[in-house]
């Protein structure tokens, strides 16, 4: 039967899961443990929200210089995909917890959901836009298309993207290794078996 | 070729479908068996895999525009509340916030069938959509909907269908929350309680099952932008003519102004195939503003509002004789809809898988103060066949059969509620591989593997509709390049459905696949296809295109028998141009043939052809599993899974295989890990992201054996495919936990079976 019980405490909660971003989250969750109750601190919002960056950035990405501003909030994914158009990287949980906002920063994957583009000064990110070369696709995107290694395809550049880092390091995984190295990819329409087997293909045409 | 029209009416879930439909007028001649094929069957890449790999593919959540704001949901806190009041003023002079709505400044429209509005003034639980901001970025819409001041009154509140179901319990709807129409509902033929009776043993248990949420990847998600009085949207849908109609009546335009698009989506599971309250916001306040306006559900709001298989609470009574012979089976289950009304019931297994004669089932769909309920891959099917196939394990067990011969044993040839018999039933055939291919014959004793990891073997069954029917259409073109184009108003979920259509059409003109091209999800610009689930797409669709296709064939015979002045008779096609029969250098392109008629005059609307009424029609399979219980840890590994199942033809083994994983792999992490858990003095959900709320990883992933038994379905249509997408998932649970329960000796008979649950399970035989 029901507890019935009456609870305010979630709201906070609530509020800092769908900040978006970790960087605000920690922002807004420093100041309400700090006044306590977010719900009385109306009219005092210290956060100002600018509509265009301030801050000045600069970065390679796949190849390209680029200079630009950004808020001190904007995340690499937002970067990425708003500012520079480059929306084959996706989003799925906004909460590194997924992996299909995965790219290539100086050659090691990382979840760009949950790193500040400003973190990304100087340094050099790949995403999938970035793996062809010329229309010659990548070896691992062309063992994804013959061992069919997606379904829906909302996963793939980050399962792409991160076999490619894998492969980068370990050229010649074993099927566990590929488990291993891969499990930071979430695919919900499971199409595992099929990943391992494209991971393993491009193994062998990367080698030959 | 001949039409007619008939009226169409099937069940698609728990919605009954009836329509009218062109179909042809007589049977098309079938395809040929796949060993003779050229495309269809074969392991074709699929055609939009090079987009997808590349990041190319444009997905509604990748969908903008240079003017786009962004919309976001206030919602609501408590599980049930009544909205006093909602104030906006602070939100409002927040830098870049453009509108907010709610139920005080907009217009009530209806939702949930009549049952309740966009705005409801009582949010009925965690996640109730309460107010909607539009602002310039979605940071600051974030922001805004937390200056929102919402002053609720919090109701008592219960989250337990069982509890829910009692009288005294707080009402969540005035009608109670039984409602009328399909509160409780039962079923029953023969004679229960005398088949009890005459059996020689009985035996009764109880079963429950988790909250499971679809969380596809792609988030539920909506463009929208008006041109005049014209709007389109584009939406991460399962079902686009659906989502047209549901905007266009609650914004009360006509269906001719609504374009719904959708090109790509990021899997749907069942959780899309309605229109969300947001696209219907968004449009509302993108007409006033006069801009696009963008919504995507964020990770918490995909776990709380838009869907999820619901629980179940079986109780189940099994009687049977000494040989086996099924007497009776009884079943009753509380299943919770959520707050607004949903499918919640469990008993089609127990009703249709096994030939018995006396069947009585008692079912209650139950308001609770949590999300609705919505399909989920198999709804029903999956937590019905789990806890049915592990009361028929148990009894085989009492009975010292093997759990293999007591399903042969109550196999049935025919569907037992309309006595008709099945267009195809291979289970035998299935049950026959699958044990071949899993060895069956290593099964030991259960409980008796020796050492703390402990090997186990478990089976189940699966039955499922999946036949597809009219109406369903497909348009093909063939253009004067020689290039084809199918449009069809289906969508791809990432099932493949591209592919197949693409497989079909060039599987008939004999042309190569390159040279077609496959325009779907549109509903301007494709005709009418149902939505995609019940997996009824390919078994709907891909007659409707093989149709299409052999009218435009017959169609550039006709032409070429002008041109060179043959009769028909005398001329072959073959490979994409017509010759005079002995005589291949007499011969037309099909690209010539349509230079010399000018445009758009080869066109065909193929359609799927009228279902039979003097069969049922089914998907069956088995699948084996064979697990590992660490006795000391209670984690469970799934080292192997082999599913045999007659599904008709199939189209493309590459994407069937994949389908297949997908929906074991799904099964696996139900039984295993998914559990919406919510608590019980809140009335909160609390994992609601992708780390509490467990999905299979990669890590998870046991060895899976896919056999088709079937060849075709020529009773179902002359392509012969039926659905798969649930019958992949139906078996797994059921034959996991059997396979356990052989591991370790001890049922564990609650979803998901966690190492805790494990570990408890030993300790009470210890």
């Amino acid at each position: 039967m029901s507890k019935g019980k009456k609870s305010t405490g979630l709201s906070r909660r609530q509020f800092i899961s769908r900040a978006g971003t970790g960087a605000v989250g920690s922002v807004v969750l420093l100041q309400n443990c700090v006044s306590g109750n977010e719900n009385e601190k109306t009219g005092e919002e210290q956060i100002k929200f600018k509509l265009t960056g301030t801050n000045s950035l600069s970065l390679t990405v796949n190849g390209k210089k680029i200079s630009t501003k950004v808020n001190e909030n904007t995340t690499l994914v937002e970067l990425l995909r708003d500012n520079l158009n480059l929306t084959g990287t996706k989003v799925a949980c906004n909460n590194g917890e997924c992996g299909s906002c995965s790219v290539l920063l100086d050659g090691e994957v990382i979840y760009s959901c949950h790193m500040l583009a400003l973190d990304a000064e100087g340094k050099s990110v790949t995403t999938i836009e970035g793996l062809m070369d010329g229309e010659k696709l990548h070896p691992v995107q062309e063992a994804f298309i013959e061992e069919d290694g997606l379904q829906c395809g909302f996963c793939t550049p980050g399962q792409v993207i991160a076999a490619v880092s894998l492969l980068q390091k370990n050229p010649s995984p074993t099927k566990t290794e590929v488990m291993d190295g891969m499990a930071g990819n979430i695919c919900r329409c499971g199409a595992y078996p099929k990943i391992i087997d494209s991971v393993l293909k491009a193994s062998k045409k990367i080698k030959t | 070729m001949g039409r007619k029209i008939i009226r169409s009416e099937y069940h698609l879930y728990d919605e009954k479908i009836d329509t009218l439909a062109e179909v042809p007028e007589s049977e098309l001649t079938e395809l040929p068996n796949n060993k003779d094929l050229k495309i269809i069957g074969k392991g074709i890449p699929r055609i939009d895999g090079r987009d997808k790999v590349t990041g190319k593919a444009i997905y509604t959540f990748d969908k903008t525009f240079k003017n786009i704001a962004y919309g976001k949901t206030l919602r609501s806190p408590h599980p049930f509340a009544n909205v006093v009041k909602v104030n906006t003023s602070n939100a409002e002079k927040l830098e870049g916030v453009i509108k907010i709505i709610h139920a005080d400044n907009t217009e009530d429209i209806g939702w949930y069938r009549g049952n309740s509005k966009l705005f409801d003034k009582v949010a009925r639980y965690e996640g109730d959509e309460v107010a909607f901001v539009v602002a310039e970025t979605e940071v600051i819409a974030e922001k805004a909907l937390s200056l929102i001041r919402v002053e609720y009154k919090e109701l008592d509140f219960v989250i337990n269908p069982v509890d829910a179901a009692e009288p005294t319990a707080p009402k969540i709807h005035d009608s109670g929350n039984l409602p009328p129409k399909h509160g409780h509902r039962t079923y029953s033929r023969g004679d229960f309680e005398n088949g009890i009776e005459n059996s020689d043993l009985v035996f009764e248990q109880e079963y429950s099952t988790e909250v499971a949420i679809h969380n596809p990847t792609e988030p539920h998600c909506s463009v929208v932008n008006w041109e005049g009085e014209e709007l389109t949207v584009w939406d991460s849908t399962q079902a686009v003519f659906g989502v047209r109609d549901t905007i266009a009546s609650s914004l009360k335009i006509s269906e001719s102004n609504v374009r719904v698009i959708k090109e790509y989506m990021g899997g749907g599971f069942g959780a899309k195939l309605e229109a969300g309250k947001y696209s219907v916001m968004a449009a509302l306040v993108s007409k006033e503003i006069e801009r696009p306006v963008k919504v995507v559900l964020d990770r918490r709001e995909m776990n709380l509002a838009v869907g999820n298989r619901p629980d179940s609470y079986q109780k189940i009574k099994v009687g049977a004789k000494s040989d086996g012979t099924l007497m009776a089976l009884g079943l009753t289950n509380y299943g919770s809809m959520g707050a607004y009304s949903a499918g919640a019931g469990a008993h089609w297994p127990l009703r249709t898988l096994y030939k018995c004669e006396n069947v009585k089932t008692s079912e209650f769909n139950v308001y609770t103060n949590a999300g609705r309920a919505r399909p989920f891959r198999a709804p029903g099917h999956v937590q019905g066949t789990f806890a049915l196939e592990s009361i028929l394990d148990d009894v085989a067990e009492r009975l010292k059969m093997n759990p293999l011969e007591f399903r042969i044993k109550n196999f049935t040839p025919i569907d037992q509620d309309s006595k008709l018999p099945y267009t195809s039933k291979l289970l035998l055939e299935a049950y026959e591989e699958g044990a071949k291919k899993i060895g069956w014959n290593k099964r030991k004793t259960a409980g008796s593997d020796k050492g703390f990891i402990k090997t186990g073997y478990g089976l189940a069954s699966q039955i499922w509709w999946g036949g597809g029917s009219p109406p369903a259409y497909a348009t093909v073109k063939i253009n004067s390049e020689g290039n084809v184009q199918v449009l069809c108003g289906t969508q791809d979920l990432g099932t493949g459905t591209y592919t197949i259509i693409a497989q079909v059409a060039a599987e008939v003109l004999e042309i190569p696949i390159e040279k077609i091209d496959v325009l779907i999800g549109d509903t301007q610009a494709t005709p009418y296809a149902p939505s995609s689930g019940g997996s009824t797409t390919a078994p709907s669709i891909t007659p409707a295109v093989y149709d299409g296709a052999l009218q435009i064939k017959a169609k550039l015979i006709s032409a070429a028998s002008a041109m060179l002045k043959l009769t028909e008779e005398k001329l072959v096609y073959a490979n994409g141009v017509i010759h005079e029969k002995g005589n291949n250098s007499n011969s037309l392109k099909a690209s010539e043939i349509v230079k010399k008629m000018k445009e758009n005059i080869l066109v065909a609307k193929g359609a799927r052809n009228e279902n039979t009424s003097n069969y049922a029609l089914n998907t069956f399979g088995v699948q084996f599993a064979m697990v590992e219980v660490n006795t000391l840890t209670g984690k469970v590994t799934v080292k192997k899974v082999v599913a045999a199942h007659d599904i008709g033809r199939t189209l493309n083994r590459q994407t069937l295989e994949n389908q297949f994983h997908g929906g074991i792999i799904m099964g696996l992490g139900y039984t295993l890990i998914e559990e919406r858990v919510m608590d019980d003095y809140t009335g909160k959900t609390l994992n609601t992201n992708l780390l509490d709320y467990k999905m299979a990883t990669m890590l998870d992933t046991p060895e899976i054996d896919v056999i088709i038994v079937s060849e075709t379905d020529e009773l179902i249509s002359a392509v012969g495919a039926k659905g798969i997408g649930e019958p992949a998932i139906i078996p797994t649970p059921g034959a996991i936990t059997n396979a356990i329960y052989n591991a370790i000796g001890v049922r564990i008979n609650s979803l998901p079976i966690t190492p805790d649950k494990v570990l408890m399970a030993l300790n009470k035989e210890v």
